[in-house]
Parts: C-alpha cells; sequence; structure tokens
C-alpha cells in the first residue's frame, strides 16, 4: 500500500516538472527558473554526468542518441544504485547494480519492475544545459 | 524384387539441379522410380552457390551440402560420384562411365550444368590458373592463398568479383581485370557499378576495367598476367571467372538436339522423349540461364510432368544479389532505358544508396538497388506480376513500406502479408512463401523446424526475418517467437553465432553498423547487446576496433568494481599472486591516503581495497603504478589471476616451478578481454593447493610434466575440471593455453563462463582444436598474441594521466551563496 501511494505521488510530482518544463519555454524569458550548469558537449552521447546537490544526494544529467537531455535522481528506486553509471538505451537507463531499467522521461520503472525516481526539470537552450534551479539549489529530499 | 520392376530413372550429375530434380519427383511420389545418380565430383550433392561464403571462410563444407548420405541411402538411391558419365547410347538406353560402368534407363535425366569458359590467351594451361566452378577450385584456391602473394581474377561478373573477395578475406592480394568499362554490367547500371568499384577498391582490392588480357606467363606455373596495353601484373594464381556456358558435349555426342545449350520444351523433355535435361545445361524458349532462381522452377515442372501432372515450364525472369558481404546489391529485369522508359532514380549519399526503378507503361520492368535491398523482393514481385503501378507511382521509389500508405509508421507484417505465395523468401534455396507457409501450416512451430523443413533462411540467414514474420503471421498467437538456439537478446532475431559471423562476413567495425546491417529492432540496442557487441568487435578486429565505453558495463568503464553504496573496490595486480614489501608498503599507504574502509585478501590471492570513490580512482590508480602495480582487472570479463602454490622452489612436495609457471602465464595472459572472467591457477603437485581443478585453465604439475585442465568452475554451479592433455614442457604449456583462452575467446557466447561453454561444444570439440590440430593450436595461438598486443595496455595508468577524466568529476558543483550578515 504504502510503496503505491508513493509511486503515485511521484508520478504526479513529476508530471508537475514536465508541466513546468513546458510552461518555461513558452516563457523564455523567466531564466530565474533555470540553473546553467555547464555546456552540452560535456555530456557524452549515451552517457551520463553528476551534479551534487544540498544534502548529499545527487542529480544524473543523460543524453540520448538523439541527443536529447535528461535529468533524474541519481538513485535507483529499487536499492538507490547510481543510475548515472547505467547503459543508456533509446529513452531509458538500466541501473549498473542489478539491472532494472528505468524511464528517462517518467522516471518510472520500466518492465515487471515498479518503482518511481524523480524527475528533474532540465533543458538545452543555446548548448547550455539548463537545470530547474529550485531543485540544484534546494536539493532533493 | 518389387524395386526391379520399378522404372529406372538414371540422373547425370549429381549437382544442385539433378538433386533437386529428384527431391522434387520424390516429394509427389517416392516410389515411382528406382534412381541412380552419377557425379563427376566424389562426394555428395552440395549448394553450388554457396562456394563464395566457403571461399570466404564464412561457411564449411558441412555446412553447405544440401544431402547428405543418409538422404541417399534413406530414399534409396544409388550414388555414383566420382566417375562422370563419357556416353549415351540411346538405342540401347543405357549409359556409360570413365570406370567403365553401365546402367540402363528407361528415363534418363541430364543435368549436367555449365562448364567455365577460359578464354583463348596464352598460358592458359599454366598450373595455377583456376576456375571457380566446383570444390577442387576453391581446395586450390585456398592452398594458394595458404601460401600469400597475389591474385589476379579475370572477369568483374558475379562470380569473378565473389572469388576476389573470397581470396581478399584470404589475405591475397587481389587484382580484378574486367574488359568492359563497368563491373557486372550486365545486372547493374553505370552508376551502381562506379559504387561498386569505388567499395571494393576501399577493401584493397585493385580493379582494372577495359582490361584485356593477352597473356599469362610463367615458367612451369603462373608468374603474371600481360595486358593488351603492356601493363603487367605479377601474380602467382589466376582465377578465370569470365564466364559459364552449358555443358552439353555429352549431349551432342549422343545425337540430341543442341543450340547453345541442349534444346528442351516446356516439360523439360528433350528431342528424345526418353531424355529429359534440366538446369543450367539446357536451353528453353531460346534462354540459357546461369542463375540459381529458374532451375526450382524447371524441376517442379519435370516433376510434375514425370508424375502425371504436367503443369510447364514458361521461363524465368531473374533476379541477382551479390554474395559479397558488405556489400547490398541487387538487380532484376531489363534497366537500359530507351524509347517509353521512365527511370525514378533515388539516391542518399550519407546512407551510400542508389536506388533506381525503370518503369514503362505503368508497369516496373527492371530495378538496380545498391547500399539498400530492403525492398528488392517487392519490386521483382512487382515486376514478375507485371502489376499497374499507376496508384503508387509517386512513392515507388521509397519502397513498399511507404509506397503502401503507412508512411514510416507502416506495419512489417502487413507487408509480408501482402506478397504473394509465390514470392520467393529465401534466394538461396528458392523457397517461396507459399511453401514457407506450407511447411509452418504442416507443423513447422519454429525458424528452425522451417530451416529444417523447407530450408528457407538455412543457407545464408539474410531472410530471417521474412520467415519469422510468415511465422507469426501463420501461427498468430501460438508463435511465441521462441527458438531452440536463443536470439542475442529482444532486439535482434539473430543468434549470438548468427551475429559473429556477419560481423566477421560483413567486416562490420562499429555497433551501430552491426545495428543497421542486421537490423536491430531497438534505435540503440539494450544493456545486454551493446556490450556483447563491443566484445565481439574487439574480438573479431583486435588492431582496429575502437572502445565505446557507453557500451561497457560500469565497472569495466570505471576500471574498478562498484560497490552496492556506488563506491569501488581497488584490486592491483600481483602477478602469480606473489608480492614484495616495497607494493605491500604501497598498498598500506594508499588505502590510508584514500580512506579504504577494509582491505581483503581475495580469494585469487589479490589484495581488495574497499570504499574508494570514483574522483578519487584515478589518483589512487597513479599512486599504485608508481610503486610499479598496474590494473589487475578484478572488475572486467576478463583475465582475473593466476592463482599459484609455491612449487620446487620451496615446497618439499613441489614437482615443477609452478610459481614462475604462473608468473608467466599471467605476464601472457593479462589485459586480455573475454566472454566472461576467465581464472587459472597452477599447483605445483597432484595435492593442488592452488585449487586448479575449479578454474576456466588450471595446470598441475607432475613429475613428467603439466596436466591441462579446462572448464572448472567455483560459482553458483560447481564443476571439477575435464583434463585436456598433458605435455611435456612448460612452452608447451603456455602455447595451449594461449590456444584454448582464443578458441573460447572466438567461439563462446558473451557471458558464457567456460564450464557452460565446455559443456555444451564438448571436451572431445575442444580436444580436436586444441590437442589434435596442431597446426589450428598454432594459429589459435597466434591469434591469441596478436590481440594481446593491443589489449596489454595498462589502462589505470591511461586514465591516472587524464584519459576519461569526465567519468571521474561531476559536471559541476554548485558552492552556497555566501549568506550576508555572516549569520547562519
Amino acid at each position: 500500500m504504502t510503496t503505491a501511494t508513493a509511486t503515485t505521488m511521484a508520478t504526479a510530482a513529476n508530471r508537475k516538472a514536465a508541466e513546468q518544463q513546458q510552461s518555461s519555454k513558452a516563457t523564455p524569458h523567466m531564466i530565474a527558473e533555470w540553473l546553467d550548469i555547464g555546456s552540452v558537449d560535456q555530456l557524452p552521447a549515451l552517457g551520463a554526468r553528476t551534479l551534487p546537490v544540498r544534502g548529499g544526494k545527487e542529480i544524473a544529467i543523460f543524453r540520448t542518441a538523439n541527443g536529447a537531455v535528461h535529468a533524474l535522481l541519481n538513485q535507483c528506486p529499487h536499492k538507490q544504485g547510481p543510475l548515472s553509471e547505467g547503459i543508456v538505451h533509446d529513452s531509458s537507463v538500466t541501473c549498473p547494480l542489478h539491472n532494472w531499467r528505468i524511464s528517462l522521461l517518467t522516471g518510472e520503472a520500466l518492465g515487471e519492475d515498479k518503482g518511481c525516481v524523480p524527475v528533474i526539470p532540465v533543458k538545452i537552450d543555446g548548448g547550455r544545459i539548463l537545470i530547474g534551479r529550485r531543485e540544484a539549489l534546494q536539493g532533493m529530499a | 524384387m518389387q524395386q526391379d520392376t520399378k522404372p529406372h530413372l538414371v540422373v547425370v550429375g549429381n549437382g544442385m539441379a539433378g538433386c533437386r530434380a529428384v527431391e522434387e519427383i520424390l516429394a509427389r511420389d517416392a516410389h515411382k522410380f528406382r534412381i541412380t545418380i552419377f557425379g563427376a565430383e566424389p562426394r555428395v550433392n552440395y549448394n553450388r552457390i554457396m562456394l563464395s561464403p566457403l571461399l570466404a571462410g564464412e561457411k564449411s563444407f558441412a555446412d553447405i551440402v544440401i544431402n547428405d548420405e543418409a538422404w541417399y541411402a534413406d530414399n534409396g538411391i544409388a550414388l555414383i560420384a566420382g566417375d562422370p558419365v563419357v556416353s549415351i547410347d540411346r538405342t540401347a538406353q543405357a549409359v556409360t562411365s570413365k570406370s567403365g560402368r553401365t546402367e540402363y534407363y528407361d528415363r534418363l535425366l541430364l543435368a549436367t550444368g555449365s562448364d567455365p569458359f577460359i578464354i583463348p590467351v596464352p598460358g592458359r594451361d599454366l598450373p595455377g590458373v583456376i576456375s571457380f566452378r566446383d570444390m577442387d577450385d576453391v581446395g586450390a584456391m585456398l592452398e594458394a592463398a595458404d601460401r600469400g602473394g597475389d591474385a589476379v581474377v579475370i572477369g568483374g561478373g558475379l562470380l569473378g568479383l565473389e572469388a576476389a573477395h573470397g581470396l581478399t578475406l584470404r589475405g591475397m592480394k587481389v587484382t580484378v581485370i574486367h574488359l568492359m568499362p563497368t563491373l557486372m554490367e550486365r545486372q547493374l547500371d553505370e552508376a551502381a557499378g562506379w559504387l561498386l568499384k569505388t567499395e571494393l577498391e576501399r577493401r584493397g582490392q585493385t580493379i582494372l576495367t577495359q582490361a584485356d588480357t593477352a597473356e599469362i606467363y610463367g615458367d612451369g606455373k603462373v608468374e603474371g598476367v600481360r595486358l593488351k596495353d603492356g601493363r603487367d601484373i605479377p601474380c602467382s594464381i589466376v582465377v578465370m571467372a569470365v564466364g559459364i556456358r552449358p555443358s552439353t558435349a555429352l549431349a551432342r555426342e549422343a545425337g540430341l538436339e543442341v543450340e547453345r545449350g541442349i534444346l528442351v520444351d516446356d516439360h523439360m523433355m528433350t528431342s528424345d522423349p526418353a531424355v529429359l535435361a534440366v538446369g543450367e545445361c539446357v536451353q528453353h524458349r531460346g534462354q540459357v540461364y546461369g542463375l540459381v532462381a529458374p532451375l526450382w522452377d524447371m524441376c517442379r515442372a519435370l516433376a510434375d510432368s514425370q508424375t502425371g501432372n504436367p503443369t510447364g515450364y514458361t521461363g524465368s525472369v531473374t533476379s541477382t544479389k551479390l554474395k559479397v558481404s558488405g556489400v547490398d546489391l541487387f538487380s532484376a529485369g531489363d534497366f537500359s532505358g530507351g524509347e517509353g522508359c521512365e527511370d525514378i532514380v533515388l539516391r542518399d549519399a550519407t546512407r551510400g544508396v542508389y536506388k533506381r526503378v525503370v518503369v514503362r507503361d505503368d508497369r516496373v520492368i527492371g530495378a538496380v538497388l545498391y547500399g539498400d535491398t530492403a525492398d528488392g523482393s517487392w519490386y521483382f514481385d512487382l515486376l514478375k506480376k507485371e502489376e499497374d503501378i499507376s496508384s503508387i507511382r509517386e512513392a515507388l521509389i521509397f519502397g513498399q513500406a511507404f509506397a503502401s500508405g503507412g508512411g514510416a509508421l507502416a506495419d512489417p507484417k502487413a507487408a509480408v502479408a501482402a506478397l504473394s505465395d509465390d514470392a520467393e523468401i529465401c534466394g538461396c534455396n528458392g523457397v517461396s512463401k507459399g511453401k514457407v507457409v506450407a511447411c509452418i501450416a504442416g507443423g513447422a512451430q519454429d525458424l528452425d523446424a522451417v530451416r529444417a523443413g523447407c530450408k528457407a533462411s538455412a543457407s545464408c540467414g539474410q531472410c530471417t526475418g521474412l520467415v519469422e514474420t510468415l511465422l507469426a503471421l501463420t501461427l498468430g498467437e501460438a508463435f511465441d517467437g521462441s527458438r531452440a538456439v536463443k536470439p542475442m537478446c529482444k532486439c535482434t532475431s539473430f543468434t549470438h553465432e548468427e551475429v559473429r559471423a556477419a560481423i566477421r562476413d560483413k567486416a562490420l567495425k562499429e555497433i551501430p553498423a552491426v545495428m543497421q546491417a542486421l537490423s536491430w529492432s531497438t534505435p540503440d540496442g539494450c544493456a545486454s547487446c551493446r556490450p556483447a557487441l563491443n566484445y565481439y568487435l574487439l574480438c573479431a578486429w583486435p588492431a582496429e576496433h575502437r572502445e565505446d565505453p557507453q557500451s561497457r558495463f560500469v565497472n569495466e568503464r570505471m576500471h574498478a568494481n562498484i560497490q552496492k553504496d556506488g563506491t569501488y573496490s581497488v584490486v592491483p595486480r600481483m602477478w602469480g599472486g606473489v608480492t614484495t614489501p616495497d607494493e605491500l608498503r604501497a598498498i598500506a599507504d594508499a588505502a590510508e591516503k584514500y580512506g579504504a574502509r577494509m582491505v581483503k585478501v581475495t580469494g585469487g590471492q589479490r589484495l581488495d581495497l574497499f570504499g574508494i570513490r570514483k574522483e578519487d580512482l584515478p589518483d589512487i590508480w597513479a599512486d599504485l603504478n608508481a610503486a610499479g602495480m598496474v590494473s589487475g582487472h578484478a572488475y572486467g570479463k576478463a583475465l582475473r589471476t593466476v592463482k599459484t602454490c609455491v612449487g620446487s622452489e620451496w615446497c618439499r612436495f613441489g614437482t615443477q616451478d609452478s610459481t614462475g609457471l604462473g608468473i608467466r602465464i599471467e605476464q601472457m595472459t593479462w589485459g586480455s578481454w573475454m566472454p566472461h572472467k576467465f581464472k587459472i591457477a597452477v599447483s605445483g603437485c597432484p595435492r593442488n593447493c592452488a585449487e586448479a581443478t575449479i578454474k576456466d585453465f588450471g595446470v598441475i604439475c607432475v613429475d613428467s610434466g603439466y596436466e591441462l585442465h579446462i572448464g572448472g568452475n567455483g560459482g553458483i554451479h560447481l564443476r571439477g575440471t575435464d583434463l585436456l592433455c598433458k605435455v611435456a614442457t612448460e612452452a608447451e604449456a603456455l602455447d595451449y593455453c594461449a590456444a584454448f583462452i582464443q578458441l573460447y575467446r572466438e567461439e563462446a557466447r558473451y557471458l558464457d563462463r567456460t564450464a557452460p561453454w565446455v559443456e555444451r561444444v564438448g571436451l572431445d570439440y575442444v580436444k580436436q582444436r586444441i590437442v589434435e590440430d596442431a597446426e589450428g593450436r598454432k594459429e589459435l595461438r597466434a591469434r591469441f598474441l596478436h590481440a594481446q598486443t593491443y589489449l596489454q595496455k595498462d589502462p589505470w595508468a591511461e586514465r591516472a594521466a587524464g584519459a576519461e577524466s569526465h567519468l571521474h568529476r561531476h559536471i559541476a558543483e554548485i558552492r552556497p551563496f555566501a549568506v550576508v550578515g555572516g549569520a547562519a
């Protein structure tokens, strides 16, 4: 029961994050929402880099084959494995510890597995990686 | 007794046509004839069109046998192989063979095929001039290739280019001499011919077009070819592949009507009603054929009429595919252009694609495809059916999926469902869609059963996807896609073995190229196939391989073992498990400096430092390097450790220097990537203190030499080793070890330990390859040592020097803003 509720809440939060991303795209001048963390060519294709945030956790920023950039909390919902070290394929990442497959779009575990990891708003603007300022500065609970 | 009362069918020719005709007759009426087959070659019936893959090393003879000895026996067929028929007495209805054997016939079937055409130039009889027609020719070419040197292929048609490709793969420097301005001018237009020429030149062949041979010269054997324009090309063999012509001498001498080929009617009957003829030796309605496809139709017509249900053969429209790996090329019909013809052309330079479809009166009359031949059978089908294409004219060139309205999203299943029953699925074995479907309906429930049942997809495998789609369409829910031999992963229908063969044959060198060539169903694979592909590529192309870090599991990408808390463990190499006070001091210093939370002695006689942060890895490696230590590869599908006991140097029971041998083995094998982790041990006497009998490769020293053991495993499934053999010297022990590892590297599936692999292929097989085949062992060892020249680079030193530094650093750090007023 508890797990199911947590999953739903996390998904709802993710949807909200995605909406925020959308709305900020519509109003590019509201730069205050975003934090520039570096140029996009620092991200290897089909790879990931990490950003430590307050509270000791990390955000993992992924880049897929077609150049899309996604960010998740760097913690597999299964046993907290560092997703940034997994293998990225299509729009998912396979956790290096026990091969759970996590969607980069929704943060949800794919296939048989159940679980969800928070999605962090991220976008590319002029070759720079912009990440959600609030998540980056306040850290992740 | 009953046998003698049946009419006697004598077949002259044990090739594809003769045997196919017999198969077709047997399928209709297994008891109609008593059958005798004469063959000029001393072997059973094999697939002649697969000689090219055989030459290229992509197939073995066993792979290309169509009917083995059991088939002849089971069907009561008398095979007289290696004894060609030399005369026919039509009055007595008898044939006589070279050895003097006479057989009387009620029906005679001539399937003599064709002879290679040898151009009448001086020197054509010199030893070293080879045609490309049968197994003996391939044998002669392989022998020449073993000696090395240069080869000249005369003839830039289908056969010549396949010969040139095979010889190039076999290591010869090949020059192709072609009389016409473009290669394969009968099958290709100029543009496609040029693309082909460029591609072959890129692969190292020299292509001379408009080159006319004046003579082949040499003193007692071939030494070179001189062209009419004076150019001189030194070489040690000449392959004559300018063409073939129907083999008609026997029929002509017997007084049958012969023009270019033996004349036959629509039921494959010659001018003598008791004599039939089929295959490349015949001339039907003015046509002679040199390709395999018409033969299937001829044999059907022949069998129909011989079993009382005459249907008649009306001629064939042929298409061509080139069996040169990595070159996708298809052509069919007429593309010479001319009055009333319309060309539709598509070029895609970045993909190296050229497509041309020729249309007249709203019908497809010809097609040339280069680089993307997926729609070949669709165009060929439209052409044969003479379908009106006016409604799809605009989209025609983009292929079937697009033209049938779905654009990029079109359902490939629907496309296959739309194919007509007589659309060809398997070009190698001439199997139509109708036959595949019938085979499935007759009980074949999976790919392997279809391959066994109707031979579709059993030769080159290009049509595997089509066959699987037909399985899915025919069986619906009942088809679960599973096979006795599993595909590599859900991204592909090919097995590990098929993928590895394709990497080799098609000279695929990068992961995207493999996925492209084998039609991966996912854009960039998955966490299961990418590491496997990376391994297969590095194993196949040691010199050229470019590492793809994103296709490595985290441990191999980071060169350390990830732990459950995200930190890493670090294991420096200790050769043979031997260390020194200096090394120990450096390890102790490093453990303190980088805060290792635990130091543990491993099962493989090494020290493991736990709790190292990924940011610190390059620094700890630099420190360990400075003390002379390199990576222990404790994290890899790789040579892990060579465990030893102290041996004759210290132990009162020791029989040999097990420690020294272990160190030498480790020095030879370290750095080698494998299908899975690989552990070695050397024990100095049968008391076996190094536990060599649960290792992948174990040596047990005895007074008289070294026992070599393989395939042991101490993991989930405990398995003791098998004794491979005993050798007398340390040098031999090292050689056998290298050869065994290479065999495992080349043939085991990724993530197969040696134990399940040895169980699958059998100890006898490994013995045959490593112990009995001395020459093969030497080659395996040489390939291993060659690969090692590229692999024995310490990855830690490279990282410590700054390589891939982004893997060890965060992309950025967010520093808290200073709080004004200092109140915190």
